[in-house]
């Protein structure tokens, strides 16, 4: 027997963050995503490290911006409209370069919504969310395990990039248990030679992301812009399930995409060739993987928790060269493998492809 | 094997420790499983249900419409979930609190008074344990022996004189799944 | 020459006694403050306590938005920029990080009073040990002269034309009396920069909340009321009068909280 434990996907968001080398915690308590800060606010005390329930999620952004200005590992996490109290902070992050992991547990909205899981807040996430011409990293995990593999690997890549990584997981991973194994993570430490530690022996250091001459912000922005570049070369992570033979190839992250597995063995054991395209990198979105997708099948079919946010870069990526179409459940209501199969029917599956 | 049991009472019944119970026992034996909870205001003081999937694959959708066992603990979980039921499914029923009758003929029903078991028991808190008991004679998805090492491994160090009383519940649960015991009652 | 140069300097050696320069802790970067603001005394008083207390290459600085958001151009430590109101968030941050730098926020009464009150209030109640110089010019500099949480009934400003009227606008916000009520707020004090006596009082507030940071006792806050002739509408002489005549009242200067362990510290 595997020596496995069964944790909450929250749970092991957290054990991903300490294993990480996590060194401080802010947040704020909202559903669906309060185990993590009540895990936090146990374990990162006992190893004498920094947690703050903060005043508000405002304060608690602000608070990993200045830890992280300190040169420290930080995490801080919450739910859907938490994470959009967090937009200012986390625009100033981008701005000032400073790496920081936030977590998404995305919840039913807009507005107060509700506390199901959903996936409403991929354009939030992927295409700024925050003002200003900025990217995050963002990972979506389908799995525990995989919630406590990628917080792990947000804290390497946000200093590897100097940049804030959300991972995007919803309110299903946050509570489901799981058998996870825990990993023996080690952190890819970085020098910080630009964090603020006191200007001893030293020129002092700023951080900031304010820059008022067009002509000195430019350069900046452009300096982002190329780091953008280098996480769409180098960042691009995705799993797939039989997608060789596939005419349908369905496309989902996270929760929908355990939906379609189930939907997709359905199917195959009616004799439809149906595969899984499964991204686990929301930015950088695998455009490629999908554009040679899509010389390969008749069509996709997107499955979300939303009304099709992920579907457009997904249509982007398949350049008109086949079908995109969209199966999705709103306002926190989930899709059950069954609707994706009648979706599956209904675009021509039954007849081994499309018309 | 895969199994999507829901197990599903008022808050306080248990519902959600059973589900952890088979989903640890689930994991020792090197399954695959997931625990899969209702949450929220949901869990304060009203009807709660958890879903535990139990396979030899991986599991893939944590989204459970139809479970193919229903353990139900009262009427609101009753009038909720019967419907649900896979066809070919079971549903066990506690009839302690749940007098009305299934009107289903595609699936399997047991009735087990098991608060009345528990109350017997002299404990008035182990009906959720006859409930498993009951599961696992009728659909022995984990071991019992895998259900009393994970219930030595999650009751916290305080409980653990409960033990006893609770692998006894779990016995009683097993043999009022037997048709022969008049306490409980096979349909189909 | 040279001979000559060593008697002059020989029989001026008098003179050579320093009284007056730039504190080590200021840098030579022109600022860009108004004539007759008093952002550059409270700038220097900072800089020359730093210095007294030999603390500069330990002292983090953060400026949040507001007439003060380039200063971390102004000295010569390490400086974050903070978003509008979140200063003291950043400076719990950092602090919780480096729990033996000396971690200071500089703070307007837009950023501090109004959109930053949440995080000010918490940082006091949590007795973060961190200081913060809250700069009271009773309006909103940088945009040009709006209504502040601290504007005075009947002050006129951009945003209250007729002078601020508080069956509309709402009464001042009373900061120093407000923080000194949490138990986590170990020293408040307010103080004036509007004439040299209370220049050196305020430098002695500022010290003492350095010091009070230093002996690890709390939360430290130091509100200094300061001119804004250019927001006022008044000549830079008019405006120290204004700060006598009109805030001071309403403003009473003096320390509203110095806890027993902060007098027998720092005095």
């Amino acid at each position: 027997m595997e020596s496995k434990v069964l944790m909450k996907g929250n749970e092991a968001i957290g054990e991903g963050a300490i294993r990480a080398g996590c060194q401080a915690y802010f947040g704020y308590p909202i559903t669906p995503q309060t185990e993590l800060l009540e895990y936090m606010s146990h374990w990162m005390i006992e190893l004498g490290r920094v947690f703050v329930q903060a005043e508000s999620e405002i304060a608690a952004i602000n608070m990993c911006y200045g830890a992280a200005a300190a040169g420290a590992r930080v995490m801080t996490s919450s739910s859907s409209p938490g994470i959009s109290l967090k937009q200012e902070g986390i625009s100033y992050m981008a701005g000032a370069e400073l790496p920081c992991v936030i977590v998404n547990v995305v919840r039913g909205g807009p507005g107060l919504g509700n506390i199901a899981p959903a996936q409403g807040d991929y354009f939030q996430a992927t295409k700024g969310g925050g003002h200003g011409d900025y990217r995050l990293l963002v990972l979506a995990p389908a799995s525990v395990q995989e919630a406590m593999d990628l917080t792990s690997l947000a804290f390497d890549l946000a200093d590897k990039y100097r940049n804030p990584v959300m991972l995007l997981a919803d309110g299903l991973i946050g509570q489901v248990m799981e058998p996870v194994h825990l990993h023996d993570w080690t952190p890819q430490f970085v020098a910080k030679p630009w964090a603020l530690t006191g200007a001893a022996g030293r020129e002092k250091n700023v951080i900031k992301s304010i820059y008022l001459q067009p002509e000195k912000m430019e350069p900046h922005v452009q300096h982002l812009q190329r780091k953008y570049a280098q996480m769409r070369s180098d960042e691009v992570r995705y799993a797939e399930m039989m997608v060789a033979d596939a005419d349908i190839v369905l496309v989902a992250y996270g929760t929908a995409s355990r939906v379609c597995q189930t939907a997709l063995k359905l199917a195959r054991s009616e004799g439809l060739r149906v595969g899984l395209f499964r991204p686990i990198s929301l930015f950088p979105f695998p455009i490629q993987q999908i554009s040679d997708l899509a010389k390969s099948a008749k069509m996709f079919l997107v499955a979300e928790l939303s009304s099709g946010q992920m579907v457009e870069d997904v249509r982007l990526a398949a350049a008109g060269k086949v079908p995109v179409h969209l199966v999705s459940r709103l306002g926190g209501m989930q899709l059950t493998p069954e609707e994706v199969l009648v979706a599956i029917k209904e675009l021509g599956g039954n007849e081994g492809g499309a018309n | 094997m895969h199994e999507d049991i829901v197990l599903s009472g008022f808050g306080g019944q248990g519902v959600m420790f059973a589900g952890q119970l088979l989903a640890y026992a689930g994991l020792r034996e090197g399954k695959h499983v997931a625990w899969v909870p209702s949450y929220g205001p949901e869990m304060r003081g009203g009807t709660a249900h958890v879903t535990v999937v139990v396979s030899d694959e991986e599991i893939g959708s944590l989204i459970v419409a139809h479970p193919t066992v229903a353990v139900v603990m009262n009427l609101p979980s009753f009038e909720r979930f019967v419907p649900a039921v896979k066809p070919g499914g079971l549903l066990i029923v506690n009839s302690s609190l749940i007098a009305e009758t299934v009107d289903r003929d595609d699936i399997l029903t047991l009735r087990v008074p098991a608060n009345d078991i528990s109350l017997e028991l002299g404990n008035d808190r182990l009906a959720n344990m006859v409930m498993v008991g009951a599961l696992l004679a009728s659909r022995p998805v984990v071991s019992k022996e895998s259900v009393v090492e994970s219930l030595k491994k999650i009751l916290p160090e305080r409980r653990q004189r409960l033990l006893e009383i609770n692998e006894q519940a779990m016995q009683r649960g097993i043999e009022c799944s037997s048709p022969s015991r008049s306490s409980a009652q096979l349909t189909d | 020459m040279k001979v000559e140069r060593t008697e002059i300097e020989s029989r001026q050696s008098w003179r050579e006694e320093i009284v007056y320069q730039r504190p080590k802790a200021l840098s030579t970067t022109r600022t860009h403050y108004c004539p007759g603001c008093t952002h550059g005394i409270i700038h220097r008083l900072i800089a020359e306590v730093i210095d007294e207390l030999g603390i500069m290459e330990q002292t983090i600085g953060v400026f949040p938005v507001g007439c003060a958001v380039f200063g971390y151009d102004y000295f010569n430590f390490d400086a974050s920029e903070a978003a509008h109101g979140r200063a003291p968030a950043v400076a719990t941050g950092i602090k919780r990080i480096y729990p033996d730098k000396m971690v200071f926020t500089y703070q307007g009464d837009g950023d501090l009073a109004a959109i930053g009150t949440t995080e000010i209030v918490h940082a006091a109640a949590r007795g973060e040990n961190i200081t913060t110089i809250f700069v009271n010019n009773a309006i909103y500099g940088m945009t040009g002269g709006q209504m502040a949480p601290t504007t005075l009934p009947g002050q006129r400003t951009t945003s209250t034309w007729q002078g601020r009227d508080v069956a509309i606008a709402g009464h001042p916000v009373k900061v120093s009396e407000m923080l000194a009520t949490q138990d986590g707020a170990v020293y408040i004090a307010r103080t004036a920069v509007n004439s040299p006596a209370n220049v050196n009082r305020a430098k002695g507030a500022i010290k003492k909340a350095f010091k009070v940071q230093q002996a690890k006792l709390g939360f430290a806050l130091v509100e200094v009321l300061s001119a804004c002739p250019v927001g006022w509408g008044l000549a830079p002489k008019e405006a120290l009068v204004w700060i006598t005549e009109h805030m001071i009242p309403s403003y009473p200067l003096g320390e509203f909280k110095a806890t027993d362990e902060v007098k027998a510290i720092v005095g």
